[in-house]
Formats: C-alpha cells, sequence, structure tokens
C-alpha cells in the first residue's frame, strides 16, 4: 500500500516507522526537517519537507496514488483541511485524521471523515481504569 | 427559500481581528449590521475593543464551537472568516455552516490553490488577495511603485507593491524573521514568471515583486524594513534590543 501522513510528531513518527517495518510504502511530510529525526533509523520510506496543507507539497508527496492518507499534526484545522483535501481533491479511498477537540470531532465524523480523538480515547481510558478500580475495592470489601 | 433582505440590519460574525477584519468590521457596523468579531489574542482584543467598542470583540478562538455557542452564533445571517491561515478560516465557515446552519458564509483564502477546496466544501463565497492581485496583473495595470485598489483604499488599505532591491540588507531573509507589523499583509510575491504564496518560510530574494495589503503606518513601516529607510514614525512594540 502507498501511505501518505502528514505530519512527523511522536505519533506520525511512530506510525510511519511501523507500517515501514510491514513493508509498506510510506511518504511522511513536516515543515521541519529535524522532526524526520523521530523516525527510526531503519525507516524505509520517504520524507518530504513541506506544508502538508498545501495541495502542492501534497501532490508533490505522490498523493494521487496513495491508497492512505493519515493527517496528524499538531493543529486540529491543519489536519481537518489536509484530510479534506486528500478525500475530495485527490480521492483517496481511506483517510484518517486526529483531532483533539472533541466538538469538532464531532462535527467533522457527521461530514464523512474518519477521526481519532486522543481527547476521547484518553478520558475513555481513564474512566474505565477509574471503574476497574472501584469494582476491585468494592470486591475486596465484600470479601 | 432564502429570502433576500440585504438592506435589513443583519448579525454577521468576524472570525479574526487582523487589518482585514477590523476595516471590515468598521465598516458593516457603519451600514447599520449587528457585529462581534473574534480573536484569539488578547493584547489584539484590548486595541481593537477601544476601536469598535467593547460587545462587538470578544476575545476567543472562533473554532470553538463553545465560544460561537456563547455569541449566539445560531442566529449569525453570515460567518466571515478571515484569519491569516486558511485551514482556520476554513473550519470556522465549516462549523458555522453545519453545526449552526448559518445561510452564508465567506472566507479569506490566503492560498489560491485553496478556493477549489473551499468551494467544494460549501463555502459560499472564498476571498483570493493573491488572485485579485493577479487578475490586476494580468489585465496590465502598469507597474508604479505604489498601486492603490479604490476599494481597498476607502477601507482604510492600500495596496503596495514592493521591488526588492539587489543589495537589500533582507534578500536571504524569511519573511517570519522580518517582523512585519501587522498593519502589513503580504499576499503575493512575484519571482521572475513564478508567482509565489508569501509564508513564513518563504525566502525573500532581490528583485523580488513583493505586494502587500497595508494601512499607512503599514506602508511606511514596509517601506523601512525593503528598502532599508529609516521612517519610525510609528510606536514600535517590540523588546528593547
Amino acid at each position: 500500500m502507498n501511505i501518505v501522513i502528514v505530519g512527523c510528531g511522536r505519533v506520525g513518527a511512530t506510525l510511519a516507522s511501523q507500517l515501514s517495518k510491514r513493508g509498506e510504502n510510506v511518504t511522511i511530510i513536516d515543515q521541519d526537517d529535524d522532526s524526520f529525526r523521530r523516525l527510526e533509523p531503519d525507516f524505509q520510506g520517504q520524507t518530504q519537507l513541506g506544508d502538508g496543507t498545501d495541495i502542492d507539497v501534497l501532490r508533490r508527496s505522490g498523493l494521487a496514488a496513495a491508497d492512505v492518507f493519515i493527517a496528524v499534526t499538531n493543529g486540529d484545522n491543519r489536519n481537518i483541511m489536509a484530510a479534506q483535501i486528500a478525500q475530495i481533491i485527490f480521492n483517496i479511498p481511506t483517510v484518517v485524521c486526529r483531532i483533539y477537540d472533541p466538538k469538532r470531532e464531532e462535527i467533522y465524523r457527521k461530514l464523512g471523515l474518519t477521526i481519532i480523538s486522543p481527547t476521547t480515547i484518553g478520558a475513555g481510558a481513564i474512566l474505565e481504569k477509574l471503574d476497574e478500580k472501584t469494582r476491585q475495592n468494592v470486591a475486596q470489601a465484600r470479601r | 427559500m432564502d429570502t433576500d433582505t440585504e438592506s435589513e440590519a443583519m448579525y454577521i460574525v468576524i472570525g479574526g481581528g487582523g487589518q482585514v477584519g477590523y476595516y471590515l468590521a468598521k465598516e458593516l457596523i457603519k451600514q447599520g449590521h449587528d457585529v462581534v468579531l473574534l480573536d484569539k489574542d488578547a493584547r489584539r482584543v484590548k486595541q481593537l475593543k477601544e476601536e469598535l467598542g467593547p460587545s462587538v470583540v470578544i476575545r476567543g478562538d472562533a473554532c470553538e464551537v463553545r465560544n460561537l455557542e456563547e455569541i449566539g452564533c445560531g442566529n449569525a445571517k453570515m460567518v466571515i472568516a478571515v484569519t491569516g491561515d486558511d485551514e482556520d478560516n476554513l473550519v470556522i465557515c465549516q462549523i458555522a455552516k453545519k453545526h449552526f446552519n448559518v445561510p452564508r458564509t465567506i472566507a479569506r483564502v490566503n492560498n489560491p490553490l485553496n478556493v477549489r477546496l473551499f468551494k467544494k466544501l460549501d463555502i459560499d463565497m472564498t476571498v483570493s488577495p493573491t488572485n485579485a492581485i493577479l487578475s490586476m496583473i494580468e489585465t496590465q495595470i502598469p507597474h508604479y511603485s505604489l498601486i492603490h485598489l479604490a476599494e481597498l483604499h476607502r477601507a482604510g488599505l492600500g495596496l503596495v507593491e514592493v521591488v526588492v532591491p539587489s543589495e537589500s540588507a533582507i534578500s536571504g531573509r524569511t519573511i517570519r524573521s522580518l517582523d512585519l507589523p501587522i498593519t502589513v499583509n503580504l499576499a503575493l510575491i512575484i519571482r521572475g514568471d513564478e508567482k509565489i504564496t508569501p509564508q513564513g518560510d518563504t525566502v525573500i530574494q532581490s528583485d523580488d515583486h513583493i505586494f502587500a495589503l497595508a494601512t499607512n503606518e503599514g506602508e511606511a513601516a514596509l517601506r523601512a524594513i525593503i528598502l532599508g529607510e529609516e521612517d519610525s514614525e510609528e510606536p514600535d512594540d517590540t523588546e528593547g534590543e
């Protein structure tokens, strides 16, 4: 699969390295040259320096031939715009977008984007842990 | 169907309090409309409150649903997004349209390539300074060192063209490093046959033709920075050197 990732932060770099290890053809885009240092030394894919919300930069990254597009920059709005460019201008079949703001997550999910929200997921996971602990404590108290 | 009540006062929300947002708000208020302007920057908001009135300007990110709820965005007839970032303008308009059912959304588009995207995403109207200037150049307006567009001029803004001299101190520097005042909005750079959308990391070269929207003070500051002419009547609010 051809995969284009925008944003080489912790998540982007980890994802790129893992997908590359699986044998996928990965191109990762970031505005900051330094950020590519986060990639594993054995990363086999391509790096592209530039603004991941710029249609020209995305085209140069080979987005037209991509099967998957992933937007994981630090800005919700940048991710939203990049994802919509991939979906609407380049017709990429699978587009995944990270949005921190739960409100924006809700709105754009309704508009048909596939969204991962670390806020919702993180809060949910913590609540689940708390519930688990409470159940354990109650069970212990009963014993 | 949408009843056309252009002459009646409308509730209009503006996102982004740069020069464009400010003059737009001022003009729309003068026309009798009910305007609220949102800007993220506390200092800018303080300035704008003094100019436009405390109830007109609200500090807040216009991309946040809660902020838009607080100002009753659902009652707005029009939302205009004029921040310097295309992604923010897009999201402001989409949230207004899809979440608050605002009938008309207008976005400033800095990168002309995005015009098509915005239109496909149902933004009602886009305004691209770059395209406006390009079409002027294409209709062969002679190259003066200073060009003023009438309608921009009425808003207190001039359209300026400056050619970077061959020995300018700024050639080789990025736009970000120039620390241009907020009163100057770079819109386009023409380098030979190339049309460049100015961005923070764009590197200026000599003989670049720089087009900018600027107030009078902005124009003076731009001249000082690019042509190296010392002309600093403007109170400088950068930290002491």
